[in-house]
């Protein structure tokens, strides 16, 4: 069964770091609860994100998306928030581990962020590796991932693949 | 392929039993895995609810640091710091606790990082390990989960790119105006998912603190590992500090790399990150002026016994500027102890700053100096995104603990040169050196 994520685009630009995303501060306030520091995601890039998004929406960011810490929480916010998928020129490596782990596709694409605007529509074939934007009528291919890497973003991330599977992927 | 190998491809081969090609995935087995207050929640959490991964797979290997916020300044913290207690415990597993210090600063201290060691952390900065030639890489939670429990990761193996630094640099130079004015050129994604090896006639100007510093800084420029050699300062410094002889890692001389950049060292001087990109670099006389109301001098960044001596050398016999507060926190309680011993701690007090050990503390925004509306910090840590150290609308510089100190004596960003006491380099690369008052 082919696996097609469609929403609305979210513009960002270059260099959105995890701080971005969520501060660190919050994670020693309100570190016990997720669900409590969701108010807190995109706090000085969009306000009141956690309210606006909706399920499925799709980030369109530039180039060194998820720069700076290590921190786990900035893709499951993400994708607690309800965002379906990130697209960006380029991504920094610990981010895009961390999102793969815990289920949230995130994508490279290098035309794509330049034609695309605020609630444009983006359609991504995840197994096929085409990313659309329906808005534009633009198309960019992307490297799929290797089929593990897939399985486990489908799981929904390498604990429910463990939990499904009952086995280590590697 | 020549015979002749790059340090990384050295350092995976020893592992893997042939040598991997940049791109390939190889799966690797760990030497240290660890993980700090800031991450662990998560990761404790993965394991918890995931029955193949509620295990240690060496509890020699594994290593737990409460130092984002230590001691506990919220009731949240502290039921983290309980919780990590309770499974350091019931593991087995060695848990550094409140009072000993940043777990980057202690793996160095304690020698759980060597030559050669394939060391995972989850926190960013675990790249700091890269300076004793270690494959030191930094995992978010649920990756620290499965090394935890498993002893083994994947990695995609990095690009290589040389950088070389050639030459002498000025005696006022410090490792951060070096990794400032390198992250200044590349960008902030100038080596996505690269391991970069820092080489040349340089090397042997550049102190182990200074490297730490230096390599700590790599994630900044996106790269996955800054390496050094582990050549004779290096192994000088685990005879002097540890008692150990590591062996000697060099990359071959005609070793292949997809890309080289070299840093004229001679033309280097003191510079800053200005707001809100680490990449925003420029020399500190064009910024002289700004009025500054806080300075941090600690973290991973710059924390060790070179820091505080650079600070010393412009804070002794002056006092912090009116108006102007400055915060030391060195980052372990070895590093605390060596500068107690040396007099260095009174000097700080006695200028007027406050005094702390072993906690990230405000470089994160956890405790001890948040910056209020408005304000402006210089601080020698390695992020000034905005609102990072407190309010949204504060700002942070980055800079050295040479300039952050002139800043705390004038209250402005200051350059260092003209306050700097003595002319011998603030880059100490002799492991027996104390400082004289």
């Amino acid at each position: 069964m082919a696996w097609i994520i469609r929403g609305r685009a979210w513009r960002l630009g270059d260099n959105i770091s995890t701080d971005h995303i969520i501060s660190g501060k919050y994670k020693f306030a309100k570190i016990n609860k997720l669900e409590d520091m969701l108010p807190y995601v995109f706090e000085e890039v969009i306000p009141g994100f956690y309210k606006k998004v909706q399920p499925g929406d799709v980030i369109v960011a530039g180039r060194g998306f998820g720069y700076g810490s290590s921190r786990e929480h900035a893709p499951r916010l993400l994708k607690l928030a309800g965002v379906g998928a990130v697209i960006a020129k380029s991504f920094h490596r610990i981010f895009y581990r961390n999102a793969i782990n815990i289920g949230l596709p995130v994508i490279v694409a290098e035309r794509i962020p330049d034609v695309t605007q605020q609630g444009d529509t983006i359609t991504i074939d995840m197994e096929g590796g085409v990313v659309r934007n329906e808005t534009r009528g633009v198309e960019d291919r992307f490297q799929p991932p290797p089929p593990v890497l897939l399985e486990i973003l489908r799981a929904g991330g390498i604990v429910e693949y463990i939990k499904r599977n009952n086995r280590l992927p590697w | 392929m020549t015979g002749q190998a790059t340090l990384t491809e050295k350092l995976f081969e020893a592992k893997t039993g042939r040598r991997p090609a940049a791109g390939e995935i190889v799966v690797v087995p760990l030497d240290l895995v660890y993980a700090h207050d800031g991450t662990f929640g998560l990761a404790v959490e993965v394991m918890r609810q995931t029955p193949l991964l509620d295990r240690v797979f060496d509890p020699e290997k594994v290593a737990l640091f409460i130092d984002h916020a230590a001691p506990a300044p919220t009731v949240a913290a502290a039921l983290v710091h309980q919780a990590m207690r309770r499974f350091a415990r019931e593991k087995g597993v060695k848990l550094y606790d409140v009072g000993n210090g940043i777990s980057h600063q202690v793996v160095a201290d304690e020698a759980l990082v060597r030559p050669g060691y394939f060391v995972v952390g989850a926190d960013s900065h675990t790249v700091t390990g890269g300076a004793f030639a270690a494959f030191a890489t930094g995992v978010g939670s649920t990756d620290a989960a499965l090394a935890i429990a498993t002893g083994k990761l994947w990695f995609r193996v990095p690009e290589q790119v040389k950088l070389i630094l050639d030459g002498a640099p000025p005696h006022h130079v410090m490792g951060k105006d070096i990794v400032l004015s390198i992250i200044g050129m590349v960008g902030s994604d100038g080596m996505i998912y690269k391991a970069v090896e820092y080489q040349g006639s340089g090397l042997r100007y550049v102190s182990m603190d200074s490297r730490m510093t230096i390599s700590n800084m790599a994630v900044e420029m996106g790269a996955k590992v800054g390496l050094f050699p582990s050549d004779e300062i290096a192994r000088e410094w685990f005879r002097v500090n540890h008692g150990l002889e590591v062996p000697r890692l060099e990359p071959d001389p005609g070793a292949e790399y997809s890309d080289e950049l070299t840093v004229e060292m001679p033309s280097l001087e003191p510079v800053v990150a200005a707001p809100p990109n680490v990449d925003n670099v420029k020399p500190v006389t064009e910024v002289e002026g700004v009025e500054v109301d806080q300075v941090f001098i600690g973290s991973c960044t710059n924390g060790r016994y070179e820091d505080y001596v650079a600070a010393a050398r412009i804070l002794k016999g002056r006092r912090v500027a009116e108006g102007t507060r400055c915060v030391a926190i060195p980052a372990s309680r070895r590093v605390y102890r060596k500068l107690l011993r040396n007099g260095i701690i009174d000097i700080l007090v006695e200028a007027g700053c406050f005094v702390a050990y072993g906690t990230c503390g405000p470089c994160i925004g956890a405790h001890l100096g948040l910056l209020g509306q408005g304000e402006v910090a210089v601080s020698t840590t390695n992020r000034n995104f905005t609102g990072r150290m407190g309010h949204k609308e504060s700002k942070v510089y980055l800079a050295s603990p040479a300039t952050a100190a002139a800043a705390a004596v004038t209250g402005k960003i200051t350059d260092p040169r003209p306050l700097l006491r003595g002319d011998q380099p603030l880059m100490v690369v002799d492991p027996s050196y104390s400082y004289t008052p």
